[in-house]
């Protein structure tokens, strides 16, 4: 089955207008997300295949967006 | 000066259990005194305001607050992720169902020992059982659990089949929080004070259990064996605030006995406490303190250690933590440490409504 990223039960993604940042929260952590990292875990709905995610951002970029996101997957943020 | 992260937000001091190691205060806020939902809303959209983004709703036993759906609902629509801290009594699937529905994001759970007997000597009434129940439920809700144990002489030899337990619950994630003694805990320092020996060995189990399980264990250091003092909640006023049941705002769940006019939220603004209230700028940063920590290296490490350890053992909170091997006061931590355990529980009264 193909792996379409969404957010975890356990996560929440939020904007900070206090700290003009992108959270992404989840139980006894707050994890302060780059414009990136942000960019990346938005795309994460559910819908969106891996490489649909990636076709979003510029090309040779690719590695790092799909490192990205199986480094979160490990943490248990997305599924 | 940084915006908090999070709140702790003591419902009611209410709770079923009466555990020996309490951490709330010897005098407990009465329900009549409680805030009103109303209030808590208002908290909520303030704290929000000021940066809060987690919440942990807790007590007491903030089951007992009927209008808790409407506690995490505030919460949610505020943006805040919202956790309860439970003793898992009174937890139903209906009740929990309403809380999901209102927006709950996580639970964290206490339990007292790996055993039914074991735990419910130590939380003086049964409650093992609903605990159990309580942690099936929550997973069935594919929620995030998290168990929390507070440990000390009775229950750090039991530290493997806590993990087992914390295994089989499905939990994620076990903190292990060695007992502090504050509150009611003072009234028991000695039945609970663990040997350095029981330290140890539990210490090495749980290093040993981290390289064979994928479970988060959080190890909160005995700071009366270790010489060194814990970080005083990331600092004063610094990372988070404590709201008690009766609206007074606190840097820290300890602090009710510090000799510090705690500011009420029915009186200020929320925003006004973190930033400009005596009571969190009184230890805030490092200006305040006196030698050895002024010139110490670690002084932004450990932020001198805790005010409440030290007002209670020295009488003046602005002294160096007793924990701390530098402080002048340190034999006051070693003797106690060294003079070992032991005697009865004495146990909470059970709260009623008053």
């Amino acid at each position: 089955m193909t792996w379409r990223p969404a957010l975890s039960r356990a996560a929440a993604l939020r904007h900070c207008d206090v700290r003009h940042a992108d959270l992404l929260i989840v139980p006894e952590r707050i994890v302060v997300l780059n414009e990136e990292a942000a960019a990346i875990v938005r795309l994460c709905d559910g819908a969106r295949t891996v490489e649909e995610i990636v076709a979003e951002f510029p090309d040779g970029a690719g590695e790092d967006v799909t490192e990205f996101l199986e480094r979160v997957r490990d943490e248990g943020w997305i599924r | 000066m940084n915006a908090p992260w999070a709140m702790l937000a003591e419902l009611t001091h209410g709770c079923p259990l009466r555990c020996p190691y309490c951490s709330n205060p010897t005098e407990l806020v009465v329900r009549s005194r409680e805030l009103a939902i109303e209030e808590w809303e208002r908290v909520m959209a303030e704290a929000a305001a000021l940066g809060v983004v987690h919440v942990h709703l807790s007590g007491g036993e903030p089951l007992m607050r009927r209008d808790l759906p409407r506690i995490v609902a505030a919460a949610e629509r505020e943006g805040i992720y919202g956790q309860l801290v439970t003793s898992g009594v009174g937890l139903t699937a209906k009740r929990l169902d309403e809380l999901v529905a209102a927006g709950l994001r996580s639970v964290q759970l206490s339990v007292q020992d790996a055993t039914a007997a074991a735990s419910d000597r130590i939380a003086g009434r049964r409650s093992f059982a609903a605990k159990e129940r309580a942690a099936a439920l929550v997973r069935d809700r594919e929620l995030p659990l998290g168990l929390n144990v507070v440990l000390h002489r009775h229950n750090l030899d039991s530290i493997d089949r806590i993990v087992e337990l914390g295994i089989a619950w499905g939990v994620e994630r076990i903190e292990l929080a060695n007992t502090q003694f504050y509150g009611w805990g003072l009234l028991n320092r000695k039945a609970l004070l663990p040997t350095r020996e029981q330290l140890a060995t539990a210490a090495e189990k749980v290093a040993a259990w981290r390289s064979r399980t994928s479970l988060e264990l959080i190890w909160v250091v005995p700071d009366y064996f270790e010489g060194v003092p814990k970080p005083c909640m990331g600092g004063w006023g610094a990372i988070s605030l404590t709201v008690a049941p009766d609206g007074r705002v606190l840097p820290c769940p300890a602090a009710y006995d510090l000799p510090l006019e705690a500011p009420n939220v029915r009186d200020h603004a929320l925003a006004w406490i973190w930033k400009d209230s005596p009571a969190f700028n009184a230890y805030r940063g490092t200006a305040w303190m006196a030698e050895p920590c002024a010139s110490c290296p670690r002084r932004d490490l450990d932020f001198g250690g805790c005010r409440c350890q030290a007002s209670a053992l020295t009488g003046d909170a602005g002294r160096t933590d007793p924990a701390c091997a530098l402080s002048p006061d340190h034999r006051l931590i070693t003797e106690l440490a060294s003079a070992g355990g032991d005697g009865e529980f004495v146990y909470r009264p059970v709260t009623r409504n008053a």
